[in-house]
């Protein structure tokens, strides 16, 4: 018998069973990647660790920041919160796939114009977000802040700043960059 | 020599803008070398005791892990200058939280599978963790934070209370509040040929290294820190972080470079916070407001391991005239994590009371709360005697109040009302003081007609590459874009931290003097330029060194405007507008968003954020995003920061005070006294949260 028969006990409970991997595709910025990862790894460990990717940031690892946006298959996503191996054949597009060459996507530029960032490591995640929210917002999807009278569905919704406010509540700015990023978000908005 | 116009103050846009919109800006944990390992701290899950086992085997025996460094095989330091630094030494646990092992293994996913598998027994005694009023173990300790003397009287503040004929005596509670910069703490450490390369994310990265060298007893030439991308840090990165120690021995243990990046959930308790504070203000007033004293006492808490105290009754020997006062801090050791800086350490907690207490006052004499400022301004500061170099409060107030639409206020609390919501407007004041210290910059001229200047300043997100590049191009009397701007690395020239509001003042001036220096030397030159061009490096520590015979704050004004729903206690801020006189602006555009981050910052102090000791567990309740709410988005109203041109000769070359905390000073006091004018309800205890207003609505 051990000196410590529990402790043995929950040390053996601990172990898990060798590591599970499969290799599959994801379509990152339009470019195929075939990996072979690891069953626990996310979409954003995958980006960052595995693909040099490290525009989407890890800033809670919980969903809880909106940092590691990405969007996936056109609609945004925490890619903290997602499997890679669960997202087999899907099109990823990070921050670094949105300006064309030299060419920054709008939104990047406005956010430049605006000073809509200070320290940066929100900024990818809110870019990615806002391309997903106005994309959102083109094919109709209502929010919170939506007028009850205004239907989903009709075509594109109207946004405003407090539409846009409410719509990217789930992308944290700790240095209070929100007022700017409104403004950015505005300037592109149709 | 005339500074060019153009480059300073100019809305010069930031300098790693485009780095930062496109992704390809590095902070620390993005240095993923080949072979390198990834840690994961193990934090203790007790509040106070001794560690008495770590059995290792189930960690080792995870696929993929490599190493689990515990108190029983790390390699030993010396003795770190500061003691949150001493990690993995021996088996005390001072506080939950504090790390009792490092995994370091192949994958992030085998390092959190093996930190999960190392099994710690304790030896717990009788942790001690509630901050109270009366706690038996408080002492008055010699200093508060900045250095400040801990206790300061002058005439006898309370017999002149008792013998005022107006007097307020209410006491203010904040709980702990937390930094949460987006980007935890990380530091990614490899050893190469006997030199030692971290990438940390701090907000000085010569701090880290020479902390770095005390610790591992080596020479600061075989040491170089690398910040030069930071995701913000608000003061927690402003002193050296264990993760930058652990990272460094476990990259010289193991022989591989190391990737270590703080969980979110894990910060709380390792990288600093905002102490709670028990704050008693007393003001004496006569009919007309004026007061006859001020008297400010803080409680607060620090750790068992370090004294930290929180310098919250500062504030109230700059800000008004009064013949009695007594400014006091008192401290008790507790078993809790060690609070640090957190943007405006003192400031911030407590102008909260003191604005708080002001506004008491104007309601009890029935006086507008920006006159009774007006009428209390003092001729010089009030507890050094000193006269100010430049004080523009009145004119904040004054300039705020006339573009706030002050004037139309009717005073009568709980007077508005718009459906269920109760509409309310506040003030506050604000101070922040103008700090510098020495630094060291270099600047370099080219044959091709460039400059390149070079200073370990950081930056956390303010600016920092391109103020630099506007001061030296002022002085050089070039184009920005024709100066090259090296910062982020102790192997450039020694500059303190991005902290005190104090970065701008301490590296401009070693970058203007730098520059004046070279402009000189290329006076004297004749002839085109050797192929290495002509360069210089300075130090500004004959300037900083002198102690200037003036009181030297910037000042500011708070007002906002607040909708308190009377069916569910919600508040929400519909107008904050700032006014600010910190000399002179350097650069509009990115000072502008340090005024509104600060202010955003205030709005969360004042309405979601707050930590809770959990007195059973010792543990901080609130310690994920989840929890913890900063504000977001749509807590974020309509913003505005304005300032006064302020010419102030007695700061430095380029006239400027710190800009980067004083937006967070006065707001969370504006906001309460907004909420107290919609309802009537004084609340003396943030956040304001819905359970605490709910018992006093209609």
């Amino acid at each position: 018998m051990a000196a410590t028969p529990g402790i043995t006990d929950a040390e053996e409970a601990h172990v898990p069973n060798p590591v599970d991997r499969s290799t599959f595709t994801l379509y990152v910025n339009g470019t195929e990647r075939t990996l072979t990862l690891d069953h626990r790894t996310t979409v954003l460990d995958a980006l960052r660790e595995h693909l040099g990717l490290t525009g989407a940031k890890k800033g809670c690892d919980h969903g809880q920041c909106g940092a590691c946006t990405v969007l996936v298959d056109g609609r945004r996503a925490n890619s903290c919160l997602l499997l890679a191996v669960a997202q087999e054949d899907a099109h990823i597009t990070t921050v670094e796939g949105l300006a064309e060459g030299d060419r920054l996507h709008p939104l990047q530029r406005a956010f430049l114009e605006r000073d809509a960032l200070q320290c940066g490591y929100c900024t990818p995640g809110q870019i990615c977000s806002a391309v997903g929210m106005l994309r959102e917002a083109e094919d109709g999807f209502p929010s919170h802040a939506t007028p009850r009278t205004a239907l989903a569905g009709e075509g594109p919704a109207p946004l405003g700043a407090d539409e846009i406010r409410e719509r990217m509540s789930g992308n944290l700015c700790r240095c209070g960059a929100y007022p700017r990023i409104v403004d950015a978000i505005e300037d592109v908005a149709p | 020599m005339s500074d060019s116009p153009r480059a300073l103050g100019a809305p010069a846009v930031r300098r790693e803008g485009r780095d930062k919109v496109t992704g390809t800006a590095r902070y620390a944990a993005e240095h993923t070398a080949p072979g390198c390992l990834y840690g994961w701290i193990v934090p203790a899950t007790v509040p106070t005791g001794r560690v008495t086992a770590i059995r290792t085997a189930g960690a080792l025996a995870v696929p993929g892990v490599h190493t689990v460094l515990t108190h029983d095989n790390a390699p030993r330091l010396k003795e770190p200058d500061d003691p949150i630094l001493a990690v993995l030494q021996d088996d005390r646990v001072p506080h939950r939280g504090w790390p009792v092992a490092l995994v370091l293994a192949e994958s992030l996913e085998s390092a959190r599978a093996g930190a999960d598998a190392v099994y710690v027994e304790y030896a717990t005694t009788e942790h001690d963790v509630v901050l109270t009023g009366d706690h038996p173990g408080l002492y008055t300790p010699k200093e508060a934070n900045g250095g400040h003397p801990a206790l300061r009287e002058r005439g006898d503040a309370m017999s002149a209370f008792d013998a005022a004929p107006v007097r307020i005596d209410a006491t203010y509670t904040l709980r702990g509040l937390h930094n949460h910069p987006m980007e935890p703490h990380a530091s990614t450490a490899r050893w190469a040929d006997g030199h030692l390369t971290v990438h940390d994310s701090s907000q000085g990265s010569t701090a880290v290294r020479n902390s770095l060298a005390t610790a591992l007893g080596l020479d600061r030439d075989r040491i170089t820190v690398i910040s030069e991308h930071v995701g913000g840090g608000f003061g927690s990165k402003g002193t050296p972080r264990p993760q930058a120690v652990l990272a460094a021995m476990a990259a010289r243990h193991t022989g591989h470079p190391v990737q270590l990046a703080l969980p979110r959930r894990y910060m709380a308790a390792i990288v600093g916070h905002r102490a709670p504070t028990l704050q008693r203000v007393r003001l004496g007033a006569d009919r007309d407001g004026v007061l006859s004293s001020v008297s400010h006492e803080i409680v607060t808490h620090t750790s068992r391991i370090k004294e930290f105290v929180e310098q919250a009754a500062v504030p109230a020997r700059v800000m008004y005239a009064s013949p009695h006062s007594r400014t006091e801090h008192r401290v008790a050791a507790l078993d809790v994590p060690s609070p640090s800086w957190m943007r405006a350490p003192g400031e911030a907690s407590g102008m909260y009371a003191l604005e708080s207490a002001m506004d008491e006052l104007a309601c009890a004499l029935g006086i507008d709360p920006v006159e009774l400022r007006l009428r209390n301004e003092p001729r010089t500061e009030p507890d050094s005697g000193l006269p100010f170099s430049s004080r523009n409060l009145t004119a904040c107030l004054s300039e705020g109040a006339r573009r706030f639409g002050w004037s139309d206020r009717d005073p009568r609390p709980a007077a508005r009302q718009e459906g269920p919501r109760l509409l309310g407007t506040g003030v506050a004041s604000a101070t922040y003081p103008v700090l510098v210290s020495k630094a060291a910059a270099s600047a370099q001229a080219a044959p091709d007609g460039s400059y390149r200047v070079g200073v370990n300043a950081t930056d956390i997100g303010t600016g920092a590459r391109t103020v630099l590049a506007q001061i030296a191009a002022s002085v050089l009397d070039t184009p920005p874009d024709n100066v090259t701007i090296d910062i982020g690395s102790s192997d450039l020239p020694t500059a303190p931290v991005a902290g005190g509001s104090s970065g701008t003042a301490s590296w401009g001036s070693a970058v203007h003097k730098a520059a004046t220096t070279l402009v000189r030397r290329l006076a004297e030159h004749s002839g085109p330029l050797p192929p290495e061009g002509i360069g210089v490096t300075v130090d500004t520590g004959e300037e900083t060194a002198q102690e200037p015979p003036y009181a030297r704050h910037a000042f500011g004004a708070h007002f906002a405007e607040v909708a308190v729903d009377s069916l569910t206690g919600e508040v929400r801020v519909r107008r904050l507008l700032g006014v600010y006189a910190a000399g002179r602006i350097l650069n509009s555009r990115t000072a502008r968003s340090q005024f509104i981050g600060g202010m955003v910052m205030g709005l969360g102090m004042a309405l979601t954020e707050g930590s809770t000791m959990d007195p059973a567990f010792g543990d901080f309740t609130e310690s994920d995003l989840a929890s913890y709410h900063v504000p977001s988005c749509a807590d974020v109203p309509d913003i505005q920061a304005h300032w006064l041109d302020e010419d102030d000769p007695h700061l430095n070359p380029m006239g400027s005070k710190g800009i980067g905390e004083i937006g967070t000073v006065g707001t969370a006091a504006a906001i309460g006294n907004a909420v107290r004018h919609a309802t009537g309800a004084r609340l003396r205890e943030l956040s304001l949260t819905p359970d605490k207003l709910l018992p006093y609505l209609p």
